[in-house]
Formats: C-alpha cells, structure tokens, sequence
C-alpha cells in the first residue's frame, strides 16, 4: 500500500510539475524535504530520549502499570487477543492517555514502542514473517496493529489546545468556542472507528 | 479559558516530569540509570524510523510543490461545495492527512482570508481538532514493527476521517448557521 502511495506522489508531482513549469520548486522541495526529515529527527530524537528515559523511571517504579490499569477494560475490549499482562498493552495505555490529554510529544514514542511490542507478540504467536531481526518476509499487520493505527489516526485528543492558541491568535471572539464542538466530533469519529474495527475485527 | 488551557499546557511537561521522578525516588528506582537506559532505547527508535521520514517527507514536498494538491483540491471544491464543504477545506483536508504543520499554515491561512468566528472558520476550528495525519502516522509506526501490508488499516482511517468531516460541516452549520 505505502509502496504505491509514495510512488504516486513522487511520479505524479514530477510530472505536474513538468507541465506547470514548477521543476524548479520541486527539485528545491526533493532537497529541502530530505534536510528537515533530519533536522526533526535530531529534535525528535532529544525528545524521545528524555520521554523514554522518564517512562523507563515511571516503568520501573510501577507507575505505568497503574496508570494503564485505568483503561483496561477498554483495551480488553478493543484488543481481546493481546494476553493479560503483555508489555503492548501499557504501551498501548500509555499512546492513548498521552493522545487523550493531547500531549503529541509523548504519543509517538509511546506509540513506536507499542507497535514494537506488537510485533513481538506476532512472533510469539509463530508468525515467519516476525522471526529474527533479519527476516525479509513481507510482513502483513496484525489486527491489532489495524485497531492501534485506526484508533490513533481517528484522532483521541479532547481539548484542541492547539487550535485554541490560533483562534486566539486571529482575533476570535471566543476561541474555546471549538471545544465543544471539537470533543463531539472527535467522540464521534472515535466510535466509527471502534465500530469498523470491531466488524473487521470479526472477520 | 485559552489562557487557562495555555497555562495548563506549559506547566504539563515540567509537573509530570517532577513526578514521574519523585515518583521513582519513592519507590526506591534507580532513577538516573533507568533514565539513562530509557534514553537509548528512545534513540534506537528515532534512528530506525529517519528513512522512512526522509522519503515520506521528500514525498509530500515533492507533490506540494508541483501544485497538484491545490490543483486536485480546488477540482475536488468544485463538487463539494454542493454538500456544504466550502473548497478551501478540500486542500485542507488532504494536507491534513500528511503534515500536521503544513496543515496548520494553511489554517492560519483561512483564519486570516475569513476569521476565525465565520461558518469556514469554525469549521476549519473543528475539523482540525477532530482529524490526525493518517500517512503520516500510518508510515511511521508501521515502519517501527517493519510491516509492508497494511491491510484494512488505510480504509479504516479514511472512514473515521469522513465522519469527523461529516460531525465538523453539521456542527459547524448548527453553531454559525451557515
């Protein structure tokens, strides 16, 4: 899928560009792109390494474990096949709460570790595919990588703090107008996703 | 109440890290060496995923900068418009799906052409709160467990992203009455 997507925008922009005389700004673009993928990495990379280091504190002391234990039932819902007790599941714990309170810097590496533990269990399950560390094998997700993405990009965040400074910033009269209407369609958005995956979850 | 929600977003990082180490200190951690080995891990997995960021970001850079996104966008506008979409969220939407801050000028974009309280603005306002970077998220954190086939997942997401389009126009409509 992704090998498709990204071929269509690479060969679909070059050639827009080559009948709208925009060469020359997606040569710069092709050059700038490359050069800020890193320059977030390296940024990315600080903040991953300090959240990591405090989750790693917060996991040794119990901390996480508790916190997740909140939302447990919903996982056990969301993710039947994921045993009680695996590491994917405080992972996944901790992607939605830091989703939920809107703290983008602590969702993605939560997230990252999530569908890492993810993949160990499909290895634990047997799958070829997830055996060694070297192992070409196409690699199909597993349903509860389908239900961890959908839930994530179906978005979880209840206060759009972001939104809000840009209102304020615009002049709104009311810039927390949003909140509420924001927490409806996110609420709303959240269940069809819950109610695709369920369905496709039967299959 | 923004100021009060932007109060509340700077202390967030500086109380949680207090305690989440008080918290080790507590409960007798070893908090520097746990730190210091969480630390690694966090840079392990910012150096696997770079490869992938560099090629999805020369992507989307290479599309954006042909102009085929605002020339399929505004094509797009055209039927949309129909159902209550103005066109100028057409683009928007599409953007969304890929850059967060590439989304965000463009907002800014909209706020200034028709503020932030108009029937666009507003629906502008909730549609961002209500929508994540699908590709973006989606390549990142497939690449973490090295999965090429996604299977339902892209379906899935694009459905729940059309049911908060669809929340976003209704809600809209109901708080501006555009």
């Amino acid at each position: 899928m992704l090998n498709y997507i990204w071929a269509f925008m690479i060969l679909v922009g070059v050639v827009y560009a080559a009948f709208t005389g925009n060469m020359e700004a997606v040569s710069e673009a092709a050059l700038s792109s490359a050069g800020e993928a890193v320059s977030l990495c390296i940024t990315m990379a600080g903040v991953m390494a300090l959240w990591m280091g405090l989750m790693k504190i917060a996991e040794s002391a119990g901390l996480i474990t508790r916190l997740a234990s909140g939302i447990q039932p919903f996982l056990s819902f969301m993710f039947p096949h994921i045993p009680r007790g695996h590491t994917s599941r405080e992972y996944i714990a901790t992607n939605f709460i830091a989703n939920i309170l809107g703290l983008g810097w602590a969702c993605t590496p939560a997230g990252l570790k999530a569908m890492e533990e993810l993949a160990k269990l499909e290895a634990e399950r047997g799958n070829p595919a997830y055996q060694g560390k070297e192992n070409k094998d196409l690699r199909i997700a597993s349903k509860e990588m389908c239900t961890f993405l959908i839930l994530n990009t179906s978005s979880l965040q209840l206060i759009p703090v972001n939104m809000i400074v840009y209102r304020t910033q615009y002049g709104s009269a009311n810039p927390a107008a949003v909140i509420a209407p924001a927490i409806i369609a996110t609420l709303f958005s959240t269940v069809v996703a819950v109610v695709y995956c369920k369905l496709m979850d039967r299959r | 109440m923004a100021n009060v929600l932007a109060n509340f977003s700077n202390i967030i990082i500086p109380v949680l890290i207090f305690y989440i180490v008080a918290y080790g200190l507590i409960n007798k951690v070893k908090v520097y060496e746990e730190f210091i080995g969480g630390a690694k891990d966090g840079l392990k997995t910012v150096i696997g995923i770079l490869p992938t960021l560099v090629g999805l970001m020369v992507g989307v850079g290479v599309l954006r900068a042909s102009g085929f996104m605002e020339f399929f966008g505004g094509m797009l506008g055209k039927l949309t418009e129909k159902i209550g979409i103005p066109a100028d969220i057409v683009p928007l939407t599409l953007v969304k799906m890929f850059s967060s801050s590439a989304a965000t000028g463009l907002v800014l974009d909209i706020f200034k052409t028709h503020g932030t309280d108009s029937y666009i603005g507003m629906l502008t306002s909730i549609l961002m709160s209500c929508t994540e970077t699908i590709f973006y998220t989606m390549s990142v954190y497939f690449l973490a467990a090295r999965v090429t086939k996604t299977r339902y997942t892209l379906a899935g997401a694009l459905i729940s992203m059309a049911a908060g389009l669809f929340a976003s126009v209704a809600l809209a409509g109901i708080i501006v009455g555009g």
